[in-house]
Formats: structure tokens, sequence, C-alpha cells
């Protein structure tokens, strides 16, 4: 049982805290919110049986992903004034259309995963199994994604590249 | 294959759906082109989670590949999003995505 | 030989390719070289298998398939070249005269700046009447024969910076245009009657299905008589000739003389079998060409510009054709148009030799006593005056007598034929006479300064020499034509048929030489003016035209200015505007907007597919 437990805390925690994500002001504080929603995540994927995931998930996404966040909110060199913006950007009015529909969209949701049996889970998946199956079935799938990952690089090169040549231009 | 906790599916899902529709509305409502990147990371971790849930109800790997998969996308397009979002501070001077509205009409 | 009939038209082709291509970037000698050559080459060949099949005891016809041109149900036109005797008549005189007029462009033309582009219409222009004589169907036969429509209409407007001459060309296209809707239907209807366009089966179809004067069949030979009447400029569609001598002189000479303008004579005489089931139809065609020649005559008569006086002329040797196929003696008519082939060519060069060595002036009352400074072109008018005329002994009075003769045993219309041909004989000889004696007789008018050099008096000889002796060639179409009745050249008619136009001779020498008739006088009164100014503007022809046609037409166009079936679709395009001005303004720019509508449209779609799918 403690098991059970420790996945409906897990999922309170990463619910907190990504909705505290959502509604910050300050993008750093948002983006703190999110790595600790992001490692919630990771103890979930941990629980359900899927410990590879769990790691991927804390070196991936809320190691490295989540740093070229901090660089980039590094070169914005974000003010105070800009929070001020934030809080007129953020006014109540703005979220009740938005939120409506995804309150629709989730009573749906909820009324199909009510129609289904009562499934468990709770089976184990290792690292070796995943590997199998990644290098066998799916191999063309991970040429792809080396594929994309490559034209994310190029992509990200070319659009930095021009960033600081005109950063130059305009101190010099 | 050995059994470790038994928790029921539609939790997970259910979990999934909210913490997507979370990121959706923070695309929705946010002005600030970084927290809707950070949004939208929010929601691939979602749709990550929900193909974990269901790999572990069928006890099979395809899950958490399809979870790899998604993390390769989310990497390949935080590096393009992040670029983007550096070259409309440097043309337009602000984050905010409504004036970056030139596509009207 | 046969295997390279295709080289035939071919040849002209590409010399037209190369030309056109070049842009006129190639030196002059060597558009020459090319322009002339290509007619050369062409001619030579034409040479070699006219030789080949003459030279066979029994020369019989054949067909050389070169590809299937298209495939639609059953149709199936080839590109095939059909060669018998008519068809190497035809490619006789086109290639031959073609390539004396070819040489003599070279020099009349050497001055102008277009020089590349005149040769490389004039190329195109003979492969496509090539294409027209050697077809095996109807079709390709129509292909050429819109092809020469072309080429016609871009020489006419050569020297396009004038618009008159523009003018001219677009009234010869539109004009014969109108001819050739008619041949198209005639088409139409043959093929949904026989199931064939191919010349020859088509023939031996009609001819057993169709018995003598059936409606059907009169209908499509008068719409192909429709097509040549207009490409021959007869009645009632000549109007374009006289207009078409704005193109420089060595097109006349060639396409609004020799060639093109006999292309109907040519398409009644291949169809003549399909003629023959419908006597109405061949009656029509003699009416036609009796009319036109009278007409086209008095017309010649009272003109001043020395190229309209040799289209008139020109009109009115086609309406002898016309009468010739119209009363069966088709050889005469393919005999005429080789004799007319020659003189009149003959008579455009040296016209053409005059207006170069008069600045281009083309009045002849501002002409006279010529005769001594320019003997050459005097002697060649002299010549193709007198086979114009049908002097006796000329290649012109071959032809001629052979056409009244049978004009006179043909029927009961025959004798009025006979005497309007009679008639036309008579004038013929008045105004080509006339011209003759104002051109190179009496004072002189204007200073020739540059005299035709020795290549355009090459061609000029050689035509001499063909206008005088023509008459002594048979052309080989007997086994083409059904055998024509044996002709009885002694008693009366022949007799007055041959003084005719000596006499016709003596009234132009007494008018316009010695001046024993005061012509002053007579065109002075009343009547005589009215009749002056009355075939001046040939029979008020273009005129009426203009009233009935052209001005009703114009009315018409000018009240609908503003399209009233454009306005529909215009309406139609405005709503659309409309509607697009609605749909752009959903398209904000505003990525928040986007993602809220896709949002709605998932919240509509999963609800229809929980409704739906989920038991």
């Amino acid at each position: 049982m403690l098991e059970l437990a420790l996945f409906y805390l897990a999922a309170g925690i990463s619910l907190v805290s990504t909705i505290l994500a959502v509604t910050r002001v300050n993008a750093t504080h948002a983006l703190i919110y999110l790595i600790i929603s992001l490692l919630a995540s990771a103890i979930i994927f941990y629980l359900v049986g899927a410990p590879f995931a769990a790691v991927l998930e804390v070196v991936i996404y809320a190691g490295a992903i989540m740093v070229l966040f901090v660089f980039v909110i590094m070169m914005l060199n974000l003010s105070p004034a800009g929070e001020a913006i934030e809080h007129r950007w953020l006014q109540p009015r703005m979220w009740i259309i938005p939120a409506l529909f995804c309150t629709l969209l989730l009573a749906e949701i909820t009324y199909m995963l009510s129609r289904g049996d009562n499934l468990l889970m709770g089976h184990m998946v290792g690292p070796k199994a995943v590997g199998l199956e990644l290098f066998g079935p799916y191999v063309l799938a991970v040429e792809i994604a080396s594929m994309l990952l490559l034209a994310g690089l190029v992509g990200a090169f070319h659009l930095g590249r021009r960033y600081l040549t005109e950063l130059r231009e305009e101190t010099s | 294959m050995t059994e470790v906790v038994v928790i029921p599916m539609e939790h997970g899902l259910l979990l999934a759906a909210i913490l997507f529709l979370i990121g959706l509305l923070g695309v929705m409502v946010r002005r600030n082109i970084l927290l809707i990147l950070m949004s939208l990371e929010i929601m691939l971790n979602a749709c990550g989670l929900a193909f974990i849930v269901v790999g572990a109800h069928w006890g099979q790997a395809d899950g958490q590949i399809m979870f790899m998969l998604i993390l390769a996308i989310a990497a390949a397009e935080v590096s393009v999003g992040l670029g983007m979002l550096l070259q409309v501070h440097i043309r337009i001077g602000t984050l905010d995505i409504d004036l970056a509205s030139r596509m009207r009409g | 030989m046969a295997d390279h009939a295709f080289l035939i038209p071919l040849i002209p082709f590409i010399g037209f390719l190369i030309l056109f291509c070049t842009l006129g970037n190639l030196p002059r000698y060597w558009v020459a070289v090319i322009g002339v050559g290509s007619i050369g080459s062409s001619a030579i060949v034409v040479a070699l298998l006219g030789i080949e099949f003459l030279s066979q005891k029994d020369p019989t016809p054949y067909a050389v398939h070169l590809y299937t041109w298209m495939n639609l149900a059953g149709f199936q036109p080839g590109v095939s070249f059909y060669i018998d005797g008519l068809t190497l008549t035809m490619m006789f005189v086109i290639t031959g005269i073609g390539l004396l007029i070819h040489v003599y462009s070279s020099l009349f033309m050497f001055e102008e700046e277009d020089y590349s582009r005149f040769f490389s219409y004039m190329n195109l222009f003979v492969a496509a009447m090539l294409v027209l004589v050697l077809a095996d169907n109807l079709l390709l036969l129509f292909l050429g024969w819109e092809g020469v429509g072309l080429c016609s209409y871009l020489l006419v407007g050569f020297w396009y910076q004038d618009s008159a001459n523009g003018m001219a060309a677009r009234k010869a296209f539109i004009v014969t245009r109108i001819g050739d809707t008619f041949m198209a239907l005639g088409l139409f209807l043959l093929y949904q009657h026989l199931g064939t366009l191919d010349i020859q089966p088509m023939m031996h179809v009609a001819t057993a299905s169709w018995a003598i004067g059936d409606p059907t069949v009169t209908l499509a030979c008068l719409l192909l008589v429709g097509g040549a009447v207009g490409k021959s400029a007869q009645l009632p569609l000549q109007t374009w000739l006289p207009d078409a001598m704005a193109g420089p002189t060595p097109v006349s000479a060639l396409i609004h003389a020799a060639t093109m303008v006999t292309a109907g004579v040519y398409l009644i005489a291949r169809t003549h079998e399909l003629f023959l089931l419908s006597p109405i139809a061949l009656n029509i065609v003699a009416l036609i060409g009796a009319a036109t020649l009278i007409m086209a005559a008095f017309t010649a008569m009272t003109q001043s510009d020395i190229k309209r006086i040799l289209a008139y002329s020109t009109i009115s040797q086609i309406g002898y054709m016309f009468l010739a196929l119209g009363v069966g003696a088709w050889a005469s008519g393919i005999f005429h148009l080789v004799t007319h082939a020659f003189f009149k060519a003959l008579l455009f060069l040296a016209a053409g030799a005059v207006i170069y060595s008069l600045h281009h002036e083309h009045n002849i009352f501002k002409m006279g006593g010529l005769r001594k400074k320019l003997p050459l072109a005097f002697w060649s008018f002299m010549i193709g005056s007198a086979a114009l005329a049908a002097l006796p002994f000329t290649s012109g009075f071959y032809s001629k007598d052979a056409i009244l003769l049978s004009a006179w045993e043909s029927g009961p219309m025959g004798p009025g034929l006979w005497a309007a041909g009679l008639l036309g004989a008579l004038l013929t000889a008045i105004y080509s006479f006339r011209l003759v004696f104002i051109v190179f007789f009496g004072a002189t008018q204007t200073e020739p300064d540059k005299p035709a050099g020795s290549v355009m008096a090459v061609p000029l000889l050689i035509l001499c020499l063909l206008s005088l002796l023509g008459g002594l060639l048979t052309v080989p179409v007997s086994q083409v034509f059904p055998p024509a009745t044996a002709l009885d050249h002694s008693g009366l008619i022949p007799a007055v048929t041959l003084a005719i136009p000596i006499l016709g001779v003596l009234i132009a020498w007494l008018i316009f030489l010695r001046r024993s008739v005061d012509l002053g006088a007579i065109t002075s009164s009343a009547v005589g003016k009215f009749l002056v100014t009355f075939w001046f503007r040939h029979w008020m022809m273009d005129s009426l035209y203009d009233r009935v046609f052209v001005k009703p037409y114009t009315f018409i166009t000018l009240a609908n200015r503003r399209d009233i079936i454009d306005s529909f679709y215009n309406g139609f395009a405005g709503a659309l505007r409309l509607l697009h001005d609605y749909a752009t303004l959903s398209q904000t720019g505003q990525l928040r907007t986007y993602a809220l509508v896709m949002l709605m449209g998932v919240v509509a779609l999963i609800a229809v597919f929980a409704g739906v799918i989920t038991p």
C-alpha cells in the first residue's frame, strides 16, 4: 500500500507544481516549479514499473532540456519591470473561456475513462526489454528520431547564429 | 516481469489528461513566449506519461519507446523554439506573442 | 524515292526552324543560302520523285504512311502522303515556281531589315503548302490549309509598322477564316456520314453509298466549296485578295497568285468524285467561277495600282479554273492552274522589278515610257500579258481555249457559261494590254534608277520561257480524272474563241495607245462616271459588306461594351471576394486564438467520438 500512497502523493505534487508553473509571473520561478513537476513524474514512472524512463526523465527532461531554458533566461536579461508587465497580462478574465473549454474536455475524458473496466497496471519493464525492442522492431523510428534531432540542431544553429552576428554588429 | 505495484490505470491516465490540460491552458492564456514554450513542455510530458501508463498496463516496452521518441521531439522542439524566441526578441523587442501577428488576413 | 517523300515538306520546314530560331542573327548571305537552298533541295527531291513516278509504264498512285497522327475511338488520321499525277503537278508548281521566286526575293528583299523573318515565313509557307497537296486525308489537308492561311497573314502584314498593312492582313485572315469554317463543317458532315477522312477510301464509300443528287452530298460539296471560295478568293469572299497586295511583291507572286489561292481549285479537283455525285454543286461552282471572272475583269479595267490590277486578274483567272471544274473539265482546270502560275508569277515578278526600279511606285499613271529603260521588265510584261490574254500559241491560250470549249459543250448551261468566259477573255485582253501600254509606252513620268540585278533576271527569263512554251506541256493527270470528251477544234465556235483575245488587244491598242477613242468623254458622262466608280470599287462589294456585316457588328459590340455575360461572372467573382474578406477576418495572426479554436474543435470532435464509438 505504500506504493499506492506514494503514487497519489507524487500525482498531487505534480499537479500542484504544474499549476504553479503555469501561473507564475517570474520566469525563473515558473521554471523551478516545472522541474519539480518533472521530478514528480519521474517518481510515477518508477512506481508503475518503468525505471529506465524515470532515469531518462530526470537526466534529459529535468536536466538537459530545462538547462536550455535557464540559458535563454540568462541571455534575455529579464528585469523587474517585466514582472509588472506579466501582472498586467495575467488578468483573471482572460482565463474564463480557455478554462471553460478545458473543463469540458476534462469532463469528456473522465466520462470515457469511467466507462472502461477497472484496469490495473503493475508490470515491471526493465531497460533490457526496452533496449531489445528499441533496436529491434523500432530501429527505423530510432533513425527517424536521429534525423529529427539533426534537423533541430541545424535549425537551432541557424537561428542562434544570426542572433549572435546581429548582436556583434550592434556592439561594434 | 515482476509485479511491482498495483495502481488503477484510470488514475494514471486522468493525471496525464489533467497535466495536459493545464499545459494547454498555459499556451492559451500566457502571452510570454517563454512561458508558452514551458507549457508546451508540460503537454509533451503529459503525453509521455500517458504512454508509460498504458505500457505499464500491458507490460510491454512500446510505451517507453514512445516516451523516448517524445523526448527526442521535445529536445528538437525546444532548441528550435528557443532559437525563434531569441529572434522574436531581437526583431520585435518583446516576448509578447500577441505582437507577433504579421500573419493576419 | 517513295521512302523519301517525307523530305519534301520537311526540308523547307527545317529551313523555317533554322531561320526562325536564330532570330535574324545570321548574316544575310547565310539566310539566302538556307532560305533558297531548302526550297531548292525540296525541288530536287520532287523532281527525282516525279521522274521515277512518270517513267513507269503505267504510273500507279501510292500512299506513304509515316505515322498515325492521333487515335480517337477508331478515328485514326495518319500523317501519310498520297502521291499521284495531281499531287505531282501541284508539287512541281509549288517547288519550281517557289524556287524561282525565292531566288528572285534574295535580291529583291535584300535591303529589308527583316530579311531572315521574310525567308522563314516563306519557307514555312512552302512546307505547309506541300503538306496540303501531299495529304492523304482531309484532316492533314486542313492542317496545311490553315498553315498556308497563317503564312499568308504573316506575310501580308510583313511591313507591320504601317497599320494599314496590319489591317489588310487581318482582313485576309478573317475573310478566309469564314471559308475555313465552312470547310470544317463539311469535314464534320463527311466524317459523320462516311466514317473516314482518308480521301481515297472516302471517295469509294461515297460513290457506293450515295445516289447522284443526294441532298447530303450536295450539302457536303457546298460546304467544301465554301472553303474553296474563301481560300481562292471567289464570289462572295473575294474581297480580301486585293488588299492582300499590301505584302511584298514576291509574296503576292508566290502566295496570292501561283499557289495558295489555287488551293481551292486543288481541293475541288481532289474531291471531284464527290462533286460528280452532285450536279447542283458543280453547277454552282461553274456559276461562281463565271460571275467572279466577269466581275473581277471589269474591276481590273478601272484600277490604277499595278498590283491591284494583277490581283483582280488573279481572281478572274481563278474564276476560269472554277468554271472549268464546274463543267467537268478537270484536267483543263488544273492545266490552267499550272499555266496561270507561270504567267502570273512572271507578271508579279516583272511588276516587282518595275516597282524596285521606281522607289516603290505603284500607280501606273505615274509610270510610262519604260519600254527602253527597263527592257527586261517590258518583255516580261509583254509575254506575261500575252499569255494572260490567251493570245494564240502562248501557254494561257491552250488552257483557256480548252476551258471555253469544254464550257460550250457542257449541257444546257454551256452556251451561257461560254459567253461569260468569252466576255471575260475580251476584258482580260483589254485590261492586261491597257496596263502594258500605259506603263511602258507614252511619255516618261518617273525616271527609273537601279535596274534589276541578274539574280532577279534569271527567274524572269525562265518564267518567260515557261509562259511562252508552257502550252506544250501536258499535266500528268489523265489517270486521276475521268476522261474528258474530245474537243472539236474546227468550226465557228473555236474560231470565235480564238479571235476574241486578239480583238481585245486591238481595242486596248486603239483606246490607250493610238487614242482614237476619246476615253475622257466616255468616262466623264454620267453613266460612264457611275460605271467607272462602280467598277473601281469592285461592284461596291466592300462597302456592301461594310454596311451589312461590319457596321452592325461594331454596333453590337459597342452596345455590349460592358459584356452582359461577363457581368454574371464578375458578380460571381465579387461574391467570392466578399466571402473571402469575411473569411480573412478569422485569420487574426494571434497564436493564442488559434489554440483556443483548435481546443473548441477537439472538444466537439471528442463529444461526437465518445457518443458514437463508445458502447
